[in-house]
């Protein structure tokens, strides 16, 4: 990866249309790689979710005509609240396979053409709309279910889920990009609006436009054009049935460094765990030859649609162990150090998780926001948070390896890519 | 488009209301007998003639071995696998908040089905508490045509969820 830019999420951009947008972004990537020249691009990615929220078909033509890219290859990408992860990991394919020698990502999302609810509505589309949508459909409803059944099973709780509300809205702080910085306490939001049993308003990210460009290219390309580029060293994805009630109950997917012996008694996936998101994080750590993520990885950026399918997927991740996300928030190690959030958190910042803000904080415009990740991440591995954000407060120190998460549906797909800084 | 004039909500930038609707023929096809059997007060999943795996939520192919499935009627009677009570939702279904979803789960499937709770307050659910199939009296054909309610016989819970 040799640049990025993203565009400053928010509720909405009436400005500007999706192809403006990404091209922002896009203008913004490539200014931060002057010997760059776009004659060097040989194709481009565009992801963006949902056809009724664009009522635009075919949209990712208009931006690549917009972007001056035609008649170079393009294709579109969808994999709903995956579709930014999934686009990343296309164009890295592009690039990897030896197709290109450089290929732009880009995604983009505008929710804010129809309200909060119909926007709901048309997420929960991406519901088996024969057994599913028509009960009720509602995300939020969705995952409040899933995050009962982990209460249930492991003991999780709702102050602990508060938790990553206060970490991920208070790292927005320090993130001029983000849509939703705030100060929180955890008594603030348990008492927002209830939402779905037990999710609160501020249990859950919200709608937004934006966009965010990825450009990757070869290594031999990034030699020549980037002084620090970030290498791409491991990709993985999973899915899942699409109905949370087909999820089977079996053994755990272990990962390198756990036992069978540790899950004796947990019927696996059921609806508290992502096995896709387990999946993607196994194929992704043996890409990049990572035993122990706790230890080898700098910081993660994964995709909290929720505050409890941020708990949920530290224990997809292998951060710690299924069942003890819970317990993972209260020690304090997915906070950013440094960062005074009133809370007692004895093990700070040991690895920061969602240092941007996340999706919570952030937003969460579908097609923009595993790309978003990706920029993240690439700007800690450059270690140019300063210079990008304004402030190095949310600068991971010595940031070596990252990894980004990007999810969709109720766990159908799921991608995790692993990201390094060049020596 | 049916409108007559325009909408204006801003001009600068220029914004204007657009409606949009659509009429499908949706057919059920090979899912239509659990359809027809909600309309004569059965639930019908579906039991892979390969592995036995039993679907309660019915597929005509088993996702597990890739058998042909057949029709199983399932119990009227289930339980709580996991709950949540909505006070919002998609825009189809604001009006009808507050409701309670459930996943129920079944003796003798090995997967669940998505429904409404009905007749409980929703700080009475739990996971594991029994529960009852009701049907509606003139059919939609929907799969809102079964919702459960409490299985009242049997008021005490089990000592943890099953599942």
């Amino acid at each position: 990866m040799i640049s990025g830019g993203i565009t400053k999420f928010a509720k909405a951009h009436p400005d500007k249309d999706f192809r403006l947008m990404v091209k922002e972004a896009y203008d913004y990537a490539l200014r931060d790689v002057p010997r760059f020249s776009t004659d060097m691009i040989e194709g481009a990615v565009g992801s963006y979710f949902s056809d009724h929220f664009t009522r635009q078909l075919k949209a990712a033509s208009m931006v690549q005509d917009y972007l001056g890219l035609c008649p170079r290859p393009s294709k579109r990408i969808e994999g709903g609240g995956a579709t930014g992860g999934l686009c990343f990991q296309s164009a890295w394919e592009a690039v990897a396979s030896g197709r290109m020698n450089c290929c732009v990502a880009f995604g983009f999302e505008t929710m804010s053409r129809v309200n909060t609810w119909k926007g709901n509505e048309f997420i929960a589309l991406a519901s088996d709309t024969n057994f599913d949508f028509p009960v009720g459909g509602f995300y939020t409803g969705y995952y409040a279910m899933m995050v009962q059944r982990h209460m249930h099973e492991f003991g999780t709780t709702v102050e602990q889920m508060a938790m990553v509300s206060v970490k991920n809205h208070a790292n927005a702080l320090y993130n001029p990009y983000a849509q939703k910085a705030k100060r929180l306490t955890v008594k603030q939001v348990r008492e927002s609006p209830m939402v779905a049993t037990p999710l609160t308003m501020e249990d859950i990210c919200t709608m937004s436009d934006g966009a965010a460009v990825c450009l990757l290219a070869s290594e031999e390309v990034a030699g020549k054009v980037c002084d620090r580029p970030v290498k791409i060293t491991g990709v993985g994805s999973g899915s899942d049935a699409m109905r949370m009630a087909d999820r089977p109950h079996g053994k755990v997917i272990l990962l390198p460094h756990e036992r069978e012996a540790d899950y004796a008694h947990l019927r696996y996936p059921g609806v508290h765990s992502f096995r896709g998101g387990r999946t993607a994080a196994k194929l992704a750590y043996q890409m990049a030859g990572i035993r122990n993520p706790m230890e080898q990885l700098s910081f993660v950026e994964l995709h909290d649609a929720y505050t409890s399918s941020e708990i949920q997927t530290y224990e997809d991740l292998g951060l710690c162990k299924y069942g003890e996300g819970g317990r993972f928030v209260e020690s304090g190690i997915p906070f950013m150090p440094g960062v005074d959030y009133g809370l007692e958190l004895p093990k700070q910042g040991r690895l920061p998780v969602n240092p941007s803000g996340g999706l919570l904080a952030c937003g969460h415009p579908v097609g923009a926001t595993g790309l978003m990740q990706a920029v993240f991440a690439f700007w800690q591995l450059q270690r140019t948070i300063s210079k990008h954000l304004g402030n190095d407060t949310l600068q991971v120190k010595n940031a070596e390896r990252g990894l980004i998460h990007s999810h969709a549906g109720t766990g159908t797909y799921i991608t995790v890519s692993i990201l390094e800084a060049a020596e | 488009m049916t409108e007559k004039g325009t909408i204006l909500y801003s001009v600068d930038p220029l914004i204007i209301h657009d409606h949009y609707e659509i009429d499908y023929r949706h057919s059920y096809a090979e899912d239509s007998p659990f359809f027809i059997g909600l309309s004569k007060g059965k639930l019908l999943g579906s039991r892979c003639t390969g592995c036995g795996y039993t679907y309660a939520t019915p597929r005509s192919h088993c996702m597990d071995c890739g058998a042909p499935t057949a029709w199983q009627e399932l119990p009227l009677t289930g339980r709580v696998h996991t709950f949540t009570t909505c006070h919002y939702g998609g825009e189809a279904f604001l009006k009808e908040t507050p409701f309670t979803l459930i996943l129920a789960e079944f003796d003798g499937a090995d997967t669940l089905l998505l429904s409404r709770l009905k007749g409980i307050e929703p700080e009475a659910v739990r996971i594991g508490l029994p529960v009852v199939a009701r049907f509606a009296k003139t059919p939609s054909f929907r799969v809102t045509d079964v919702w459960f309610e409490p299985d009242h016989p049997h008021p005490s819970l089990p000592p943890r969820g099953g599942g």
